[in-house]
């Protein structure tokens, strides 16, 4: 069953006049003529969980506005979606401009925002071009601007270019970077519901959690509510990469097993030549990693479901989370310890370098495995990377620091065995990973 | 004015009454020094600062008297406001000890440790950081990070290499200033503080960036490699200055003014703002009212009696490694001066390379 993408297909889906024919702006109308609360009665209903990863319920965030009199209130569109393996938001704003504009008038209306902002990522350089067309067209036909549709309520959104920074997708760090200052992400509290874009109350929700108001809205809270498994309601938008024979971006229900997603046909249709499924990290590059033997099945030996729910089964021992469903698989060739060192590269790149935790521990790591991965590592390496991981986890301001633990920690709970064969068999490893035949010049380590 | 309600919180077992709104950092200094966590980028004066450094994160074991549940995480207790009925575990929890020795020793890592030639060796608070909290070796084995010297005028030197990012000398330029002239620039770990263009920084009382930064990063060029702090005499005094309160210390030498600082309190914290000409120009004792020594008790090695009662490490350098130093150059495989046959006393006047030719010809 398919509610965001079910139209994805059609010609001009993308401009307005055929995004209207096929029944696009009909949650506008219906909402409008709703009171606010009970559109956020609605979300409430429908167990909408936030999709940007963390799986927040939308109702609840939305009843935490603070309405204090005469004070603005904001909508923000975070669609600074650059976690590594995720792109499912640049196609929904790529392909479906219209359905995310529509589900931010919706939302504005309920809480009460008169200027909505969409925070979009500089290095989706083609995509504002198509928001602000998408805007322009809602703006001639009645749907965005001054009295919309005769109901009095006035509402413009502004489209903000963010400059390439994975940290500003931290919901005060980007609004910090929406304010025009640096983006460091805000000590909490006091949270964005209380004093967020220029200190007036605001909402920052994912692209994908906005665009899932139109259906919630269409079809009812209660209606989207009973689609799914338990807290997981309503359809995911996941993206799939990696070694796979059809990657791109799924629209699946909750009650889709794993195993399922990656072999079936229907969806990424198996592993390319024939290889076996190594690894897996099902929601992003922050969340854990786990070995295919704990990705089919939990620990306990259940199937394992593509939900919020089943995913986390195990906790971090031996689960992982849906994340924000970039989907990244790795093939029996792969090596974890050089996949490890380039998403701990990443976090050391991406850090904002204001906590010392942070700004320190992840250039510590990233050199560790540097080290281990070009044979220059050293048994011990491996117990000082956990202790660094373990004490960045949880003593940041924001949750980067723990994106940047997570992985690594994950990567030596299983696969230490991996890491110290590495240090064992570094000319081996070599050859495994960069092709080199044992009398070549053993790769230089790149300096920084 | 309606009376405020008092809070009632323990730390580390010491009970204290504070208003409504208090931070836990603020609540344990006022609950004692031996309870109060350490604070780098923390500033009372400074609105919005703390948070950053990550050394003052104690565990909350009790929330409040109506919601008893601890808090999961390690809080910056410099930035967490006090509930009635909480109970915080600083030194008390091994939790928190552990994430502070983690906290130094992400500060040391790409930390010079040029201690012996930096000015602010004496009275830097990562020194008395890393020597409470820290361990004494390292496991870092890669290079440093580095940065080249950076002038911020021809009162200011930026040693970047020695920052510790805790941005109070932005928030002293954004709050003291009017108007900020420099910021950090780039992120991660090669976050810089940076004027951009080796502007200089001339607005008034940006002097006072010198003061609260927490180490060598910014010091006082007037004052560069003149004398180790603690050779100085800290003396009170004031003049009558039409921009500042013109309270201030002067730090003599005889009766040389070597610097002018801010009066600091027990917290490493200014007490009055000073000026730019306070600071910088008046240096004789003649444009001064001295109002008698100061008290400095703070820091570890200005002030004395910081460490009666303590006992000194006790072991020779053997006992501590295990084995006999080895020197990195034995000096008597290049050269016989100083060996235990010859006796440079009855050499006249100074040795010459000659006078052990000459011996060894005589051998």
């Amino acid at each position: 069953m398919k509610l965001l993408l079910e139209n994805a297909h059609i010609e001009g889906i993308r401009y307005y006049d055929a995004y209207r024919k096929h029944g696009g702006y009909r949650s506008v109308e219906k909402a409008l003529k709703m009171t606010p609360d009970e559109i956020v009665d609605e979300v409430k209903k429908s167990g909408l969980r936030g999709r940007g990863g963390a799986g927040f319920p939308t109702g609840l965030k939305w009843s935490f506005l603070a309405k204090p009199e005469g004070v603005p209130r904001h909508l923000v569109c975070n669609a600074d979606e650059s976690e590594p393996g995720t792109f499912k938001d640049r196609y929904l704003m790529e392909f479906l401009p219209h359905l995310l504009i529509e589900g931010l008038i919706v939302s504005s209306f309920a809480l009460g925002s008169n200027a909505t902002y969409i925070y979009i990522r500089g290095e989706y350089a083609w995509i504002p071009d198509i928001l602000e067309r998408a805007i322009q067209e809602a703006k001639n036909n009645g749907f965005l601007g001054k009295n919309i549709l005769g109901t009095g309520f006035d509402l413009e959104i502004y489209v903000h270019r963010g400059a390439g920074a994975y940290i500003c997708g931290e919901e005060t760090a980007l609004i910090e970077s929406l304010e025009g200052k640096r983006g460091n992400p805000r000590i909490k509290p006091p949270f964005p519901a209380v004093q967020g874009v220029w200190m007036r109350p605001t909402v920052v929700n994912n692209v994908e959690t906005l665009a899932a108001i139109v259906p919630i809205i269409n079809m009812g809270g209660e209606a989207y509510g009973n689609i799914g498994v338990g807290k997981s309601t309503g359809t995911k938008l996941i993206s799939a990469c990696g070694n796979l024979n059809k990657p791109g971006v799924y629209e699946i229900p909750f009650d889709l097993s794993v195993e399922d997603f990656i072999y079936s046909d229907e969806w990424c249709g198996g592993i390319p030549n024939g290889k076996r499924l190594k690894a897996c990290i099902p929601g992003g590059s922050s969340v854990p990693i786990v070995p295919a033997n704990l990705l089919t099945k939990t620990a306990k030996g259940e199937t394992r479901y593509m939900n919020y729910e089943s995913l986390s089964d195990g906790g971090f021992q031996t689960g992982t989370m849906l994340g924000s469903g970039g989907f990244i698989v790795l093939d029996e060739d792969q090596c974890v310890v050089k996949h490890t060192m380039t998403l701990a590269h990443f976090y050391m790149h991406e850090s904002c370098g204001q906590c010392s935790p942070c700004r320190e521990g992840t250039g510590w790591m990233w050199r560790i495995l540097k080290n281990i991965e070009y044979g220059k590592g050293k048994m011990e390496d491996i117990d000082l990377l956990w202790d660094v991981q373990r004490r960045i986890e949880g003593n940041t301001i924001c949750p980067l620091g723990d994106a940047a633990a997570w992985p690594v920690a994950a990567a030596i709970r299983h696969f230490r065995d991996e890491f110290e064969w590495h240090v064992l068999n570094p000319d081996e490893a070599q050859v495994r990973n960069y092709g080199l035949a044992h009398y070549a010049d053993r790769r230089e380590i790149p300096a920084l | 004015m309606a009376e405020q309600p008092l809070f009632k919180v323990t730390i580390d077992n010491v009970t204290v009454e504070v208003p409504a709104g208090t931070t836990i950092l603020q609540a344990a200094r006022q609950a004692g020094s031996e309870v109060a966590p350490p604070a780098m980028c923390y500033y009372s004066k400074l609105e919005g600062s703390g948070g950053k450094c990550r050394t003052c994160l104690v565990e909350v074991s009790k929330g409040s008297d109506k919601d008893p549940r601890p808090m999961p995480k390690l809080v910056a207790s410099c930035r967490t406001t006090v509930m009635d009925g909480m109970e915080v575990k600083n030194l008390t929890s091994e939790r928190v000890v552990d994430a502070r020795k983690g906290v130094v020793e992400f500060l040391l890592i790409n930390h010079p440790l040029d201690c012996p030639i930096c000015d602010q060796a004496g009275e830097c608070h990562l020194q008395d950081l890393a020597y409470n909290h820290g361990n004494a070796g390292t496991r870092y084995e890669f290079q440093r990070r580095t940065f080249e010297k950076h002038s911020l005028g021809d009162k200011i030197q930026l040693h970047m290499t020695r920052c510790i990012l805790c941005y109070r000398c932005v928030m002293v330029a954004d709050q003291l200033t009017g108007q900020r002239e420099h910021g950090v620039l780039d992120r991660g770990e090669r976050a810089e503080i940076s004027d951009y263009l080796e502007k200089s920084l001339d607005k008034e009382f940006i002097g006072n960036i010198i003061d609260v930064c927490p180490v060598g990063a910014l010091t006082d060029k007037t004052f560069r490699f003149k004398n180790r702090v603690w050779f100085l005499k800290p003396l009170n005094a004031h003049r009558d200055c039409p921009t500042c309160s013109g309270k201030v210390t002067l730090w003599n030498r005889g009766d040389e003014v070597f610097r002018v600082t801010a009066r600091k309190d027990e917290w490493g914290e200014v007490e009055d703002w000073i000026c730019n000409e306070c600071r910088f120009d008046k240096k004789k004792t003649s444009d001064w009212v001295i109002e008698g020594p100061r008290e400095i008790n703070r820091h570890s090695v200005i002030s004395q009696n910081k460490y009666v009662g303590l006992v000194k490490p006790q072991e020779t350098i053997d006992e501590v490694i295990g084995k006999e130093p080895r020197l990195f150059l034995d000096i008597h495989d290049v050269s016989q001066v100083n060996e235990k046959d010859r006796d440079l006393s009855l050499i006249e006047g100074p040795a010459h390379s000659t006078d052990f030719k000459e011996n060894e010809e005589k051998k």
